[in-house]
């Protein structure tokens, strides 16, 4: 009896010791990340080979199961995030966001901003050794808008001519705007100028696929051993819902400068669960943390949590077909006014979310947000502005304005939609209701406008502009839940979809957010951050506000307690990279030289594409590209590769000129 | 030879009689799936419509309902579930053979676990009735029962994979150690309450005439249990075996979640809140014969154990 007692005395008193040393051994925790050594790079930017580690796994917490790794099929930011390593599309993305060159190695859009050409890199394979051609392009897209593929995000593909007739089902797939001009030469006709279309070429519903591979294997084609891809990765191993496995594709263009063997993704589901495998070692990247545990990872994982602005906005909707919020601009400012963003950031959000005062999220290029005046007083004159315009629309304490907050579960939408309640009660005495509803009804409900009033709602951008965000409030968009309309607002939207001029553009939507801000049918909240943990030996990828990251630019460094005798060799490197760099620069034409493929990249094959007085310097992934301009191009204003501000404010130079020249015709 | 074709004769009545269960299970299912609000394809995005015709026109969606119900029965006939619309790459058949192995493993596991340390438990309490022993026994089982596996989980994966290092912090790979812990979790709950279970009716068997005639024969206390209580005190938790094997085989989502386990209850969860209409239908399906079969088995296993309810009294 005695040893009874003692057996189960112990557990619990060993559960209680655990539980009480818990404290005292966060640090050791802490300690178990090693340091890395310094990061030394090269002067092409990649890291010198000494420091590196020698074991390059990566092993990435994915949030979810991916719905799909069909390009074409995959929406969700979990399919994302594999498809970016698994496939290449015609752009690509820099650490810091920037479009790069993908598979296409340069590109013109012509002066009506309608014709994209693309060149293709002739150095780039299938993961089974066969060239990309534009072919493949052509039938990837085509499988895309093809209505019997049945994508879901085939919307994508919208801007391109004839896409929304083909989706429709209307024309066959042959009579999409792509062409193959040769083995590798695009071309992709616009229905509108589409200054963000090559944006768009990053995402996976453009990307191409291998045509046999997809008519042998059919449905089953996305799995491994079937998958054919032309990324920087293969999928080696896909067990559902517990782990998938890519490995380094050899046949990629760019192998030589891709350090990471192998990329394991888990569709770690619950955030804590991550987190505990993350300190333990066995994760070095995860989806997300744990919402309520800021302060605790601030201050043991200093190094490991990292936070970034994201490209979307939190806010809440009002439904402006019902009262009391029809035709009441002055009330909706009311409530926008009364809230205090910089205490909901700092108490419910905690994170670092950016307070907000706009319906576009800061951190697009060149995009200037219409800051209103509001947002640079103080609360309490906030406040008292919300009182007199709530006083105005005909509400006082004995009369309180009601209404019901619907919100659905996730991450403090519930405390957002508390603390907004009671700030608004505090200051201007507003009896509102809260209301949960499961997502798919909550969905529902705000798509009909029948019960909402005020819901909660938030939007993040597939590509970095505007348009995308502002677009959510033209009349008879599918998801206007607010029932805004407004035919000034609409024609401005039309007028910015039809602009071809980047400078013209952006000041368009200026005006247009501007106009959706006087008008406040939405309540800006905040701008949403990523939030994860990342092992400190981890480099090669940057913060960016798409929140893209590709493994092929990552790498592992040493632990500091590696760090032997070595650094020597650095100088003798740089000087080797130096002199191939300026030996492109000269010619113009070796394009791909230092990294891949020297054969495939002589000048006799490039030049048939090449446009006389143009010059594209290296491509060397992980390097800025730089570019001069032709001063004239077969069809209008060329655009190659590069840095996307310098090259559409030349084309914008250029334009401007023009119009000077003939007058102006604005 | 009788008792046996009695009871031959009891499983087939018991078998065909899961037919009309099971069909009324797939109408009531895919009809409520079917009245809840939203559908798949419903998300903050927008779905211009065109492409929503798309999707509906290749998953059937764009029938009337009856049709639907009617061709939906048509595969089932055959065992066929159809593809997912959640994981598109998957038929329902491959999502559910996938997820079938680890929860038996994990339900299995956590079953043979809890039934033997829980009547062991049990018995021990029993026999030291209302000393320390069996207070402390019953107080400890009292706490797993009302300790949700929620809290039990994080605490367990904190002191024994973040601290001491000794097991995984979730992940499946098929390893025991990968294993350990969601087993334990899920048992606990399951042990106490077997633990509690037989105890009741140990006590009460106990303190029954047939004990006491046989402790007079002069029979070894050992033997008076072994042979004549423990079958008795064990019905009550055989009955309880049959929904409790098939409540830890069909998972935990809560379990499935804490330690990223590939099993089947998430999909069942998952599913419904994304309106896989056709994974939850699968789920369900199978669900529904797993119970019966299981609640069947443990009916035998009862006749077994309790002459009073054999089916053939005559022998």
């Amino acid at each position: 009896m005695s040893l009874l007692r003692q057996l189960f005395v112990l557990p619990i008193l060993l559960l209680f010791l655990g539980a009480c040393g818990s404290d005292n051994r966060n640090p050791s925790a802490v300690d178990r990340h090693v340091r890395p050594v310094d990061l030394v790079l090269t002067e092409d930017g990649r890291p010198i080979p000494s420091i590196l580690a020698l074991e390059q796994v990566l092993h990435r917490d994915n949030g979810e199961e991916p719905q799909t790794l069909d390009p074409h099929l995959a929406e969700g930011l979990p399919s994302a995030h594999i498809l970016r390593d698994l496939f290449e599309g015609l752009t690509a993305e820099s650490p810091e966001g920037r479009i790069i060159p993908g598979a296409a190695i340069r590109w013109n859009i012509s002066r009506d901003g309608k014709t994209f050409t693309f060149y293709l890199r002739r150095d780039a394979l299938w993961s089974n050794g066969d060239p990309v051609t534009a072919q493949d392009f052509v039938y990837g897209l085509r499988r895309s808008a093809d209505p019997a593929t049945a994508s879901g995000y085939a919307q994508v593909l919208l801007p391109i001519q004839n896409a929304a007739e083909v989706l429709a089902g209307d024309l066959p797939t042959s009579e999409l705007g792509v062409v193959a001009m040769d083995e590798f030469t695009l071309q992709i006709i616009m229905r509108d100028p589409t200054p963000y279309f090559l944006h768009l070429l990053s995402h996976s519903s453009t990307y191409p696929v291998h045509e046999a591979n997809v008519l042998e294997q059919g449905h089953s084609f996305s799995r491994p051993g079937n998958l054919i891809s032309n990324g920087a990765y293969i999928l080696k191993d896909w067990t559902i819902r517990s782990s998938i496995e890519l490995v380094k594709n050899e046949h990629y263009w760019n192998a030589e400068n891709v350090i990471l063997e192998k990329v394991f993704y888990y569709p770690f589901e619950d955030q804590s669960t991550a987190l505990k495998r993350f300190r333990k070692g066995r994760l070095h990247w995860t989806a997300s943390v744990p919402s309520n545990q800021f302060a605790w990872l601030k201050k043991h994982f200093p190094d490991e949590l990292m936070i970034s602005p994201w490209l979307g906005s939190y806010y809440f909707g009002f439904n402006l077909e019902r009262e009391p919020f029809i035709e009441n601009p002055g009330l909706r400012r009311a409530l926008a006014l009364a809230i205090d963003r910089d205490l909901l950031t700092e108490k419910v959000t905690q994170f670092g979310e950016l307070p907000s005062y706009t319906l576009v999220p800061p951190g697009i290029r060149d995009y200037v947000l219409p800051v209103p005046d509001w947002a640079e007083w103080t609360q309490d004159e906030r406040n008292a502005e919300a009182r007199r315009l709530y006083a105005e629309a005909g509400y006082s304490e004995e009369n309180p304005l009601r209404f019901e907050i619907r919100y659905t579960n996730g991450e403090n939408n519930k405390k957002m939609a508390l603390a907004a309640s009671s700030l608004w009660k505090q200051v201007l005495g507003v009896q509102a209701t809260l209301l949960n509803e499961e997502y798919k009804v909550f969905l529902q409900n705000r798509e009909r406008k029948v019960l909402t009033q005020v819901f909660q709602a938030g939007w993040i951008s597939d590509y970095a502009d505007a348009y995308s965000f502002l677009n959510l409030f033209r009349t008879g968009y599918g998801r206007n839940d607010f029932g805004y309309s407004n035919n000034m607002y609409d024609s401005l939207l039309d007028e910015v979809a039809a602009e071809r001029i980047p400078s013209r553009r952006r000041r368009l939507m200026f005006e247009t957010e501007r106009l959706l801000l006087t008008e406040m049918p939405f309540i800006p909240l905040y701008t949403y951050v990523t939030k994860r943990m990342v092992n400190p030996r981890l480099k090669g990828w940057q913060a960016n506000v798409m929140d893209h990251h590709y493994s092929k630019d990552m790498f592992f460094l040493k632990a500091e307690s590696e760090l032997l005798e070595e650094i020597t060799v650095t100088g003798q490197r740089n000087d080797a990279n130096l002199i191939e760099e300026t030996d492109s620069e000269v010619t113009g034409l070796e394009a791909e030289t230092p990294t891949a493929g020297q054969d495939a990249a002589t000048p006799a094959e490039q030049n048939e594409t090449e446009i006389p007085g143009e010059a594209v310097e290296s491509v060397i992934p992980g390097e800025n590209v730089e570019t001069t301009m032709p001063e004239e191009a077969d069809d209008g204003t060329a655009k190659p590769p590069g840095e996307e501000t310098e090259t559409e404010e030349e084309i914008e130079n250029v334009l401007d000129e023009v119009d000077t020249t003939s007058g102006g015709t604005v | 030879m009788i008792q046996n074709s009695g009871m031959a004769r009891h499983a087939l009545l018991r078998l065909v009689g899961l037919i009309p269960t099971l069909l009324m299970l797939i109408t009531v299912a895919f009809f409520l799936m079917r009245v809840a609000p939203g559908g798949p394809f419903d998300t903050e995005k927008d779905l211009p419509e065109d492409i929503e015709a798309n999707l509906n026109a290749k998953y059937h969606l764009d029938e009337p309902v009856l049709s639907q119900y009617f061709r939906y029965l048509g595969q089932v006939a055959v065992l066929d579930f159809g593809p997912s619309i959640q994981y598109k790459d998957w038929t329902v058949n491959e999502l559910i053979g996938q997820g079938i192995p680890v929860s038996l493993t994990i339900g299995m596991a956590a079953m043979v676990l809890s039934f033997f340390l829980g009547t062991a438990l049990g018995i021990t309490a029993a026999l030291r009735q209302n000393t320390r022993a069996d207070y402390s026994l019953m107080g400890v089982a009292m706490l797993g029962i009302s300790i949700p596996n929620f809290v039990i989980a994080p605490i367990l994966i904190l002191l024994l994979a973040v601290y001491a290092g000794w097991l995984p912090a979730g992940g499946w790979d098929w390893s025991i150690a990968s294993m350990v812990l969601p087993v334990v979790t899920l048992a606990l709950p399951v042990t106490a309450y077997i633990a509690r279970l037989t105890r009741g009716s140990m006590i009460e068997v106990m303190h029954s005439n047939f004990i006491r005639s046989a402790r007079a024969k002069g029979l070894p206390e050992s033997v008076v249990i072994r042979r004549h209580a423990l079958r008795p005190a064990l019905l009550p938790v055989i009955s309880f075996l049959g929904p409790a094997t098939a409540g830890m085989i069909s998972g935990s989502v809560v379990i499935e979640r804490i330690f990223s386990i590939p099993g089947l209850g998430s999909y069942f969860v998952q599913g419904a809140l994304n309106r896989d209409y056709t994974l939850v239908m699968g789920v369900v399906i199978f669900y529904g014969v797993l119970i019966i079969v299981l609640n069947f088995l443990v009916d035998l296993i009862y006749a077994w154990l309790n002459p009073k309810v054999r089916y053939d009294e005559n022998r």
